[in-house]
């Protein structure tokens, strides 16, 4: 079957353990986490996982069930890349001898609308931030002048929809709570 | 400290019996003492049973909650002692049983430091768990034991386990319960969808073959009355998964028996005629489907159940109606129309009658010196008016059981069901009768599982349990065995087993019993077993070779049903 790559989005209670509830459900299954991002969410005392994955819809499917199903879990959902606006950030650092002997460098931060986190004498690091295969452009457009070192993080992903799920979710409990 | 602080320990005491806690199964140990200390007060209140290994403690607690519908309550201590329940704690997670199991725990500060007897509890039974939780102080107890209650029970029921440090068992709090009612990231049972129910009910109305499949799922909504008037309503025939058995009495016109690899012929044959395929509270186990893609694809299927993660995970459902099957069964048949299919709930006769002539009869009345296993069950199950509770082991005395063994009364098969635990039967059955002290329980296994868990035979000497122990005695691995012959080419590989002599060996537990090798010494032992409501070991040299047949090959059609 076609493999998508998928944005899981989790709401779960800020509680210890539950990085390990969730990606054992994928790992029972075999399937290769791509990213993970894990923070604090919009909403107090509310964590976000944000997890890509390849696999398709059947799968992922029953991984969003399976991960729901955890008690400390709020809601868990799925998307498509065209469902969400995402993003990931990079990191390189190259030889700030290597940016004073050409103007080649500058031109590709700008070109890449990456910019210059820091500079010293000996190295500097410019950020960028946009898709992985934009970042990877950029990395391999650098890499001529030599990148010592080069991280990228997980994806980030906001919805479409013009409502916060969770935020709905939360209000309807609260009035069950009360009911 | 003020005088109306308690200990950890006794808070969970108190917590226990706000919860209605009766029977507690456990061992104590190093990191648990406390909280065994605190028990001694409670001792008339709860009654405690000393196991022999911890893994009897949890199969106890799934046999006790199996014939209750209550949560089995475990106690034990950290490490080994926490290892040893995991079996029964993932037992219970597959079959939806109840439970909640204390284990101890090191001090907190000693926690990741690789500390006597600590392991990480959490961490290993994070997966097999509805909920696994690690008490670090005293002040917890009340909330999280309200909470392991409520998870353990509420919509699909599985076990939880809490890691009690044995700082917080010790440390002083105040102590104040209230039972949990809500947790907001936990929706129990689904809320129902009133366009299911009446699509459910049209697709059924409109049915001329209609099919139930029925599950646990009935036996734990206490739905067995609204199922009978649904079944009875619209005239379903309906069939059972292992551990569906007993939800409708053996002998009522519309059961046509159990599903699966070594259920009736007639009812795996018509699941691939049926046109409607109710399924309720039952999860399309491979062994209830064998082969997936051929599965009653020419059925629209209804898929009752309370979870949401079982639609479409193994066969997709053109309609599901989630929820409490007591509420859904009973919804929907409000909407059915009186119906009747007589030639086609007929039409499941000449399939029970090909299998009675090629497999029962024989089974059952065997025409060679050798006694069968299905006789043995057939006859304790009529010397008993078919009202006892029937606990069984894993393996051909398990398949046995289920076939040959008559319900009349709900809750009355505990097995292990999807995980498959060998050495589960004792202790079951221990817990079972301390569950339903008024019945008698009779326990089948083979020479195999029995000695897996024989130590608890301890355990009913000390506590005076009278479970009926039936080890059905081939000195094979007799299911192993079977599979060798059929898919192995005979190549017995490492299943014959040299046995002690089990009546010896209960002896010297205290515990009566005879051994049996001839149909007329059977009947007269089990006339004997069953005189009273003694504890009894009756082995029975069974044929070495029995088959547990019909079968379905695994991976097979479900229609490949071979009889010989």
């Amino acid at each position: 079957m076609e493999k998508t790559l998928y944005t899981v989005i989790v709401f779960s209670e800020n509680r210890p353990g539950l990085l390990n509830q969730v990606s054992i459900i994928f790992s029972r299954r075999q399937l290769n986490i791509e990213s993970l991002t894990v923070s604090a969410s919009s909403i107090e005392g509310v964590h976000k996982f944000t997890i890509t994955v390849y696999t398709d819809e059947e799968e992922i499917d029953k991984v969003v069930k399976q991960i729901e199903k955890r008690i400390d879990v709020l809601k868990a959902y799925y998307y498509t890349d065209d469902e969400v606006i995402y993003q990931e950030v990079a990191l390189y650092k190259v030889d700030t001898e290597s940016i004073l002997e050409s103007d080649e460098i500058e031109q590709l931060v700008r070109k890449y609308n990456a910019r210059f986190l820091e500079i010293t004498r000996t190295f500097s690091v410019i950020e960028m931030t946009g898709h992985t295969d934009e970042i990877k452009e950029l990395y391999y457009a650098l890499d001529k002048f030599g990148v010592k070192q080069y991280v990228r993080s997980g994806r980030i992903a906001i919805t479409k929809s013009t409502s916060e799920l969770l935020s709905k979710f939360l209000s309807e409990r609260e009035e069950e709570a009360k009911g | 400290m003020s005088q109306s602080q308690i200990s950890g320990s006794q808070a969970l005491m108190r917590a226990f019996v706000a919860e209605g806690v009766e029977t507690i199964f456990g061992y104590p140990g190093g990191a648990i003492m406390p909280v065994y200390d605190a028990l001694y007060d409670f001792h008339d209140k709860m009654r405690h049973i000393l196991v022999r290994h911890e893994q009897g403690a949890v199969h106890a607690a799934q046999g006790y909650s199996r014939v209750t519908g209550k949560t089995g309550v475990v106690i034990v201590t950290s490490g080994p002692a926490a290892t040893n329940v995991i079996t029964g704690v993932a037992d219970a997670m597959i079959d939806s049983t109840p439970m909640v199991v204390v284990c101890g725990q090191v001090v907190a500060s000693l926690l990741a430091t690789d500390a006597f007897q600590e392991t990480d509890v959490v961490g290993i039974t994070q997966p097999i768990t509805k909920w696994s939780y690690q008490i670090r102080s005293a002040a917890e107890i009340p909330w999280a034991v309200a909470r392991a209650f409520y998870i353990a029970r509420e919509g699909r029921p599985g076990p939880v386990v809490l890691d009690l440090t044995k700082n917080a068992q010790i440390e002083l709090m105040n102590f104040h319960y209230e039972p949990c009612t809500f947790i907001r990231s936990f929706i129990p049972t689904p809320p129902i969808d009133e366009q299911t129910v009446s699509d459910a009910a049209a697709l059924i109305n409109q049915a001329k073959k209609p099919f139930a499949l029925v599950g646990q799922g009935v036996i734990l909504g206490n739905a067995e009355d609204e199922l009978l008037a649904m079944l009875e309503k619209a005239q379903i025939p309906a069939a059972w998964t292992l551990l569906g058995l007993s939800a409708m009495p053996t002998d009522h016109p519309l059961n046509k028996g159990m599903l699966g690899m070594h259920g009736n012929y007639g009812c795996n044959i018509k699941t691939n005629e049926c046109d409607v395929l109710i399924a309720i509270g039952m999860r399309f186990d491979d062994r209830v489907t064998s082969k997936l893609a051929t599965y009653a694809k020419q059925a629209k299927i209804i898929h009752f159940d309370i979870d949401i993660a079982e639609i479409n995970k193994n066969v997709k459902a053109d309609v599901a109606v989630l929820g409490n099957s007591k509420e859904t069964i009973a919804a929907v048949t409000k909407q059915l129309q009186p119906a009747r299919h007589d030639e086609w709930i007929s039409s499941f006769d000449s399939y029970a009658k090909i299998e009675y002539d090629e497999v029962i009869k024989e089974e059952v009345d065997p025409s060679t010196p050798d006694i069968k296993m299905g006789e043995v069950i057939s006859k304790v199950s009529e010397a008993t008016g078919h009202k006892a509770i029937c606990v069984t082991d894993v393996g051909q005395n398990q398949m046995m059981g289920a076939r040959y063994f008559k319900f009349s009364q709900t809750r009355s098969m505990v097995t292990s069901g999807g995980l498959g635990t060998m050495g589960f039967g004792l202790p079951a059955a221990i817990g079972a009768k301390i569950g339903a002290p008024h019945r008698t329980v009779c326990l089948f296994c083979g020479d195999g599982g029995i000695q897996m868990t024989i130590q608890e035979l301890g355990t009913i000497l000390q506590e005076n349990i009278g479970v009926k122990i039936i080890v059905l005695n081939n000195h094979f691995l007799g299911m192993v065995r079977q599979w060798q012959e059929m898919f192995f080419d005979e190549r017995y590989s490492f299943t014959n087993m040299k046995n002690p002599d089990f009546v010896a060996v209960a002896k010297a537990y205290g515990i009566n019993g005879k051994c049996v090798s001839t149909h007329e010494e059977l009947d007269h032992a089990i006339a004997e077993m069953v005189s009273n409501d003694d504890p009894y070991l009756l082995e029975v040299r069974i044929e070495p070779k029995g088959m547990v047949l019909p079968m379905v090959p695994a991976g097979a059609d479900i229609t490949d049903v071979r009889l010989k």
